[in-house]
């Protein structure tokens, strides 16, 4: 687009300037989305701000960086928080072996006279790693990178307050060689879990939008998108199920992660028709704690079959 | 003010956010005018006529918390389709206590001996010595003022644990970065290298405060207590176990401790009702304990273990704790009655899923809290302690 340059202004992907447009697109790369995620992500495109996306595990926050990437055509950069996570592993660290070995080669050639000089020369480009906040400033291509920080709530304070002035500015300082800022600001998208609240300052650079688990019609459509070789009878069974197993207050409710694995297990069994005996040998695929198995194992397991949705 | 259902259609879209941004402020929800400007920045990259347009540009840039999102539903109803307002008056809390200081009188239930005047005469300027062994149940108002000016020197961070940032040290991992930048000094010979260590960090410490009628006595020290932690800027989390699970840190951030009270008081809608604490306690763990806040945390359940509800319920979440936190701290005000037995049917489930086993009841015994949740003493037996 010929806004591309002044620096805030985003990036839609060529032949999409509504917000229905875009959700076509994401549907055209097995992406489901709702009204309200399709226009929150329509919005951050436009606008060029970050998406802070929140949600049960497994409702596809994720996956929402991975489409991008998909529709924009350009490399997703990801970083995943953990405790502790600091500059030296989210943005750039010098190569101190490399430098090292410079400095003993220069030596062994004598040419370490200019001291000054030949300390600039050690910290130069070629000497930094760049690690993926770094990369995704430095991208250079027709389109700006998916940059998924993800799981943000992981990370600790110390960090949250760092990113809120990468996010905010899309430029990074280093001492030894200045501020390095991005061409054009990649399209950042940010998951949580909830863990922690993550401060108010960073979401407010960020538009948010809350992922919900899908209603049963979405999720039968997203079964069959993404679960090749399903059958509409199985995949409305195996939605309704789980559908079920949200409404029955579960230690970890599954999410549409969980689905597919489920539709996976049993299309890989072969199964055409849900039944008692299939969802007991393949419930671990969509119940991970052993209490929730029992309490499943406990009611009827024909309920759960919806042998009446046939 | 929006003429017509339809939304933005005559007046400039930037009034009417700026008014909607206003109610939703009424409302609670922290609209600044920067997510006002950005709401409006996002309904012109929209359909400024369409209806879900406009309700989705400002739920995406005026929410911030799930919390938000039903406040904002009701408030787009209200202000953009001119809802009719059906009592929008919240239901009034009904709060058991008002905060002002003399209206604290906790029930005295050991004092009943006709001589109870004359003591709370005798003891309205006892020396803090005294004070500090005194049962919270029997204080006086102004015991309480002072109680309160000492509970805000208690130190209430967690024990230690290895973080994963970290520091310089005098032996541990080899730092690369650090010795690289001396050997520049030293024309490249790295001649003294240099070490860094994980630093120490405070463990996250959980505070569940049960407010139901059996604990209307010490309540008010207890949430006391919980802001002192809170306020000291440590790792501290609190919530309120009532008939529903409230939660309070940020209403409890404040430093001015009447101000502080005052915002947590207002947050909780039950006090002093029944508890179902197996229910709430499930709350908790599902709604935060799994998902890390419990996760190698200090948990302290400020409670009498009486429970109305599922005591199998209270044992099951007790359990799912146990396995989640550091270590599992139990302060039962009435453990400090002379043989006490943990009859409370909610109390005996709990006790096998939980580390350590406290009274408090005074001031004393929270200071003895306070140790235990820095680990500082040994309290490997736990279920020793209870008789």
């Amino acid at each position: 687009m010929s806004e591309a340059v002044d620096g805030r202004r985003g990036a839609l992907p060529p032949g999409v300037s509504h917000s229905p447009e875009l959700s076509e697109r994401l549907r055209g790369d097995d992406y489901l989305a709702g009204e309200g995620l399709s226009t929150a992500i329509f919005l951050a495109l436009k606008l060029g701000r970050p998406l802070f996306l929140e949600g049960e595990a497994g409702v596809g926050k994720t996956e929402v960086a991975k489409v991008l990437s998909r529709i924009l055509d350009t490399p997703l950069i990801r970083l995943q928080c953990y405790e502790g996570i600091d500059v030296n592993q989210a943005v750039y660290e010098w190569d101190y072996a490399r430098q090292l070995l410079h400095i003993r080669t220069a030596e062994a050639l004598g040419m370490t006279e200019d001291r000054a000089h030949f300390e600039d020369e050690l910290y130069t480009r070629q000497f930094l790693v760049s690690r993926p906040l770094l990369q995704a400033l430095e991208h250079h291509g027709p389109m700006p990178p998916v940059l998924l920080i993800d799981e943000i709530d992981r990370a600790d304070d110390e960090f949250e307050a760092f990113l809120l002035e990468i996010l905010s500015d899309f430029a990074i300082t280093i001492p030894e060689l200045g501020t390095i800022r991005a061409e054009r600001p990649p399209v950042a998208v940010l998951t949580s879990n909830r863990t922690r609240e993550v401060h108010d300052a960073l979401k407010r650079r960020c538009l948010y939008f809350y992922i919900d688990h899908p209603g049963l019609e979405r999720e039968v459509e997203i079964v069959r998108l993404r679960v090749p070789g399903v059958e509409e009878h199985l995949a409305r069974q195996v939605a309704g199920a789980v559908q079920r197993l949200r409404s029955m207050d579960l230690y970890k409710p599954p999410g549409i992660a969980e689905t597919l694995d489920w539709t996976e297990a049993l299309v890989a069994l072969g199964a055409k028709e849900l039944d008692e005996d299939l969802i007991s040998a393949t419930l671990g695929s969509v119940l991970k704690y052993r209490e929730d198995q029992q309490r499943t194992m406990g009611m009827a397991l024909s309920l759960l079959a919806g042998t009446g949705g046939a | 003010m929006p003429e017509n259902a339809a939304p933005g259609a005559a007046p400039p879209i930037l009034d009417a956010a700026v008014t909607f941004g206003r109610v939703l402020r009424r409302a609670g929800l922290p609209a600044g005018p920067d997510r006002v400007v950005e709401f409006v920045r996002a309904v012109e990259g929209l359909d400024v006529t369409r209806r879900e347009d406009v309700y989705w540009a400002g739920k995406i840039t005026l929410c911030s918390r799930p919390e938000d999102l039903e406040v904002y539903d009701r408030a787009f109803r209200l202000f953009w389709d001119e809802e009719e307002p059906r009592l929008v008056s919240p239901p009034k809390s009904r709060l058991s206590f008002s905060l002002t200081e003399d209206s604290v009188q906790p029930p005295k239930k050991t004092v009943e001996k006709g001589e109870r005047g004359e003591e709370a005469v005798r003891l309205r300027y006892s020396p803090v010595d005294v004070l500090r062994k005194k049962d919270f149940a029997d204080c006086t108002p102004e015991e309480f003022a002072e109680l309160h000016r000492l509970m805000a020197d208690l130190n209430l961070s967690g024990s230690l644990r290895k973080s994963r940032r970290l520091g310089p040290s005098p032996r541990g991992r080899r730092d690369a970065r650090r010795t690289l930048r001396d050997a520049l000094r030293t024309g490249g010979e790295p001649v003294r290298h240099r070490y860094r260590k994980a630093r120490d960090q405070p463990r996250r410490v959980v505070l569940l405060c049960d407010v139901s009628g059996s604990m209307a006595p010490y309540s008010r020290a207890l949430l006391r207590f919980m802001h002192a932690g809170v306020a000291s800027g440590e790792p501290v989390e609190a919530f309120v176990l009532g008939t529903r699970l409230t939660r309070v840190t940020r209403e409890l951030a404040n430093r001015d401790p009447d101000r502080a009270l005052g915002e947590a008081t207002r947050a909780v809608e039950d006090w002093s009702g029944g508890t179902r604490l197996g229910d709430t306690i499930k709350e908790f763990v599902d709604r935060w304990g799994q998902r890390g806040m419990a996760r190698g945390a200090v948990v302290v359940v400020l409670s009498d273990g009486w429970d109305r509800g599922d005591v199998e319920m209270l044992a099951e979440q007790m359990q799912r704790i146990e396995r989640l936190a550091h270590r599992v701290i139990w302060v039962n005000p009435l453990k400090a009655a002379p043989g006490y037995q943990p009859l409370a049917r909610g109390m005996a489930a709990a006790l096998p899923h939980v580390d350590v086993f406290l009274s408090g009841h005074n001031f004393e015994s929270l200071e003895a809290l306070a140790r235990a949740i820095s680990g500082a003493g040994r309290y490997s037996s736990p279920l020793s302690a209870r008789l």
